[in-house]
């Protein structure tokens, strides 16, 4: 419950970050701007404010967070850099269920000899580490949005494919699945409306799951300096762009600020998204240990 | 012509012990409106007859030859869309386990209009009204309202009432019941056995009534087929069958039914089980339990005769045919059995001597 609020907000917060204009045709569709400065803007060249780099968090002027090495405001960064997280996270696990589903479905359902070769397919995904695969996809493909999307979901699938093949060879055991194709259902009506619905509630308990690890796969692509833009407010990105604070020099500053913050954002979001996770799993019951991976699991 | 013909099925199972020959070479045929009963133990080939007509066999299993003609026309032959057709249309099956045979994710309602409205292109709404009045027609209380419950809210007999709702969906010719009431206690079955009864009366349906239970084929079909490791063992009308049983197998079948007021402490039993399939005995394969059984049943394997004529009687067409050697002449020894016949019908009320002498 805690999980779901603290998701809720972020996501919330994240959404009314800045406006969102599609800007094709110039229309706000989201007028409501709770953070306070542009994300990407060096607010040294911001008249309203005479605020300097690396300025310590302070409440007035508004800067709980600080701001960074080009006097950015770390508060707006912060809220506007779940934009990407968050969406990347649900858009990969919502894409790669929806693969591994319908390929493991006709895995299992078909069985014999398709099944063997789908099969066989995905031990060959499984030999690679999921962040690997995400690593060579981004160096392949560049850095952004949606190579980022592609490199999780590519082969994010695999995990899913295999859960609920798994399932499916049990629950096709059913007699009313064999009732369903004596009534004369097709093949596709018999997977996808009788058998599916029953063999689903792991994945859901899976994806709920996972989408706090490809959160945590898309910061650490971006540590590795090579998920976004440098200056992009993303929070894995920020956490690379400031690591030189991390060891100042003899007598330096620690500016802890500019990275504890985005990485408080990262672990808050993560384990909230565990702890929904968790809590479907203990409400479908569905028994599942949760030792399948998510590809580009950190 | 009949509405279902089988004529040569043979059914095989490719499994890792070897080749189960489940259905073998069996031929019968089932007229319009009429109830056919297929009795015998578990493994006789049953249900993979039953899923055969259907052409629901799956892998490892394989329809190797024969054809089944429905309304003359080949169900082996015909494409993949056209057997969909049929399926749950004009040929519709009823399950022995209502709670495994109802999906637990949909209504029954739903489950009942889905078959509606792929079949028969009727709308949401009409579809609603048939599948309500189904469940009226079934016998079930307030069906409005049972409509959109879900199969775990009804108990065993109520959802063996769905299940044969289903099956009736669509108005179907041919009606499979393979087992339908094992499942269920006594007192359910008869509701159950009459139900189907008169639904297969009212909706002009043929039934092919699979069980094992000697005492339903009685109460429901006009001709009945025994079955013994996949092969037919008997062809009879019921009173036939009841009456002047022919083959060891029916004999040992009807003895082990219980009675109520015999005198003896145990029940008879035939001795033995069902043999591997995959290694069947040579010759007949009941010789091994068979109490009649000679050299020539371990040598020779008999096939359906007549057993007045011992002409063959192993075509679609033969209404009465026996597998034993007896009927061929080539036993020494004969059939030493009586048929006892209680209970005060007019026709028997003596014992009569049966076999041959």
């Amino acid at each position: 419950m805690l999980g779901l609020v603290v998701v809720g907000a972020m996501v919330l917060a994240t959404v009314f970050a800045r406006p969102i204009t599609i800007q094709e045709i110039g229309v706000t569709v989201q007028p409501f701007s709770v953070a306070p400065y542009p994300p990407g803007d060096s607010l040294l060249f911001d008249t309203s404010t005479n605020v300097e780099d690396y300025a310590p968090p302070s409440l007035d002027p508004f800067h709980p967070m600080g701001t960074d090495g080009t006097a950015r405001d770390v508060f707006s960064r912060v809220l506007y850099g779940g934009r990407f997280s968050i969406s990347i996270g649900f858009i990969v696990v919502f894409a790669t269920a929806t693969i591994g589903v319908v390929y493991g479905s006709i895995s299992g359902y078909y069985g014999g000899w398709v099944d063997e070769i789908m099969m066989r397919f995905l031990d060959v995904i499984f030999a690679f580490p999921g962040l690997v695969l995400a690593l060579v996809i981004v160096a392949m493909l560049g850095k952004g949005y949606f190579q980022l999307l592609l490199a999780f979901t590519v082969f994010g699938w695999a995990g899913y494919a295999r859960l609920i093949r798994g399932e499916i060879l049990s629950i096709k055991q059913n007699e009313y699945v064999l009732a369903a194709r004596a009534l004369g259902a097709r093949d596709r009506s018999v997977i996808f409306r009788h058998i599916v619905p029953n063999a689903i509630a792991p994945v859901i308990v899976q994806a709920s799951l996972s989408v706090g690890t490809v959160v945590i796969g898309v910061a650490a692509l971006g540590f590795l300096g090579l998920g976004f833009e440098t200056t992009a407010s993303e929070w894995g990105t920020m956490l690379n762009a400031e690591q030189g604070t991390l060891s100042p020099g003899p007598g330096g500053d620690i500016y802890w600020w500019v990275t504890v913050f985005p990485g408080l954002a990262i672990f808050l979001f993560v384990m909230s998204m565990n702890l929904i996770g968790d809590g479907i799993n203990d409400a479908l019951d569905a028994q599942e240990d949760t030792t399948v991976t998510q590809g580009g699991g950190g | 012509m009949a509405l279902l013909e089988v004529e040569d099925l043979t059914v095989n199972f490719y499994t890792e012990e070897g080749v189960v020959t489940a259905v073998d070479d069996l031929s019968y045929r089932v007229e319009r409106g009429e109830k056919f009963g297929i009795v015998g133990e578990s493994g006789a080939g049953k249900s993979v007859t039953a899923l055969s007509l259907m052409r629901l066999i799956e892998n490892p299993g394989r329809i190797e030859s024969g054809e089944i003609r429905f309304r003359g026309e080949d169900i082996l032959e015909m494409s993949e869309a056209e057997v969909r057709s049929v399926r749950g249309n004009d040929m519709a099956m009823i399950f022995q386990d209502a709670q495994s045979a109802l999906n637990p994710v949909y209504t029954v309602g739903e489950q009942i209009a889905e078959a509606i409205r792929h079949h028969l292109d009727y709308g949401d709404a009409a579809a609603r009204e048939r599948a309500i009045q189904l469940l009226d027609d079934v016998g079930i209380p307030e069906p409005e309202v049972r409509y959109s419950e879900y199969p775990h809210q009804f108990s065993g007999g109520m959802q063996q009432r769905v299940v044969i709702a289903m099956a009736l969906s669509c108005d179907p010719e041919f009606l499979i019941a393979d087992e339908p009431t094992t499942a269920l206690d006594v007192t359910i079955e008869a509701k159950i056995l009459d139900l189907i009864e008169d639904l297969a009366e009212e909706y002009d349906t043929a039934v092919q009534l699979i069980t094992h239970d000697l005492g339903v084929i009685a109460e429901l079909c006009d001709r009945v087929m025994v079955m013994y490791a996949g092969k037919p063992v008997e062809k009879a009308s019921v009173e036939e069958l009841y009456y002047d049983p022919k083959h060891p197998y029916t004999v040992g079948l009807m003895g082990s039914i219980p009675r109520v007021g015999e005198e003896s402490d145990r029940l008879q039993t035939i001795p033995g089980t069902m043999p591997d399939l995959v290694e069947l005995p040579s010759g007949c394969s009941f010789h091994p339990r068979c109490p009649y059984a000679e050299e020539a049943c371990t040598r020779t394997e008999p096939g359906l005769v007549d057993p007045e004529t011992a002409r063959a009687a192993d075509g679609v067409g033969a209404d009465r045919g026996v597998a034993c050697l007896e009927y061929t002449g080539d036993l020494e020894g004969g059939l030493d059995y009586e048929v006892d016949i209680r209970g005060g019908d007019p026709r028997a009320d003596a014992g009569r001597g049966e076999g041959d002498d």
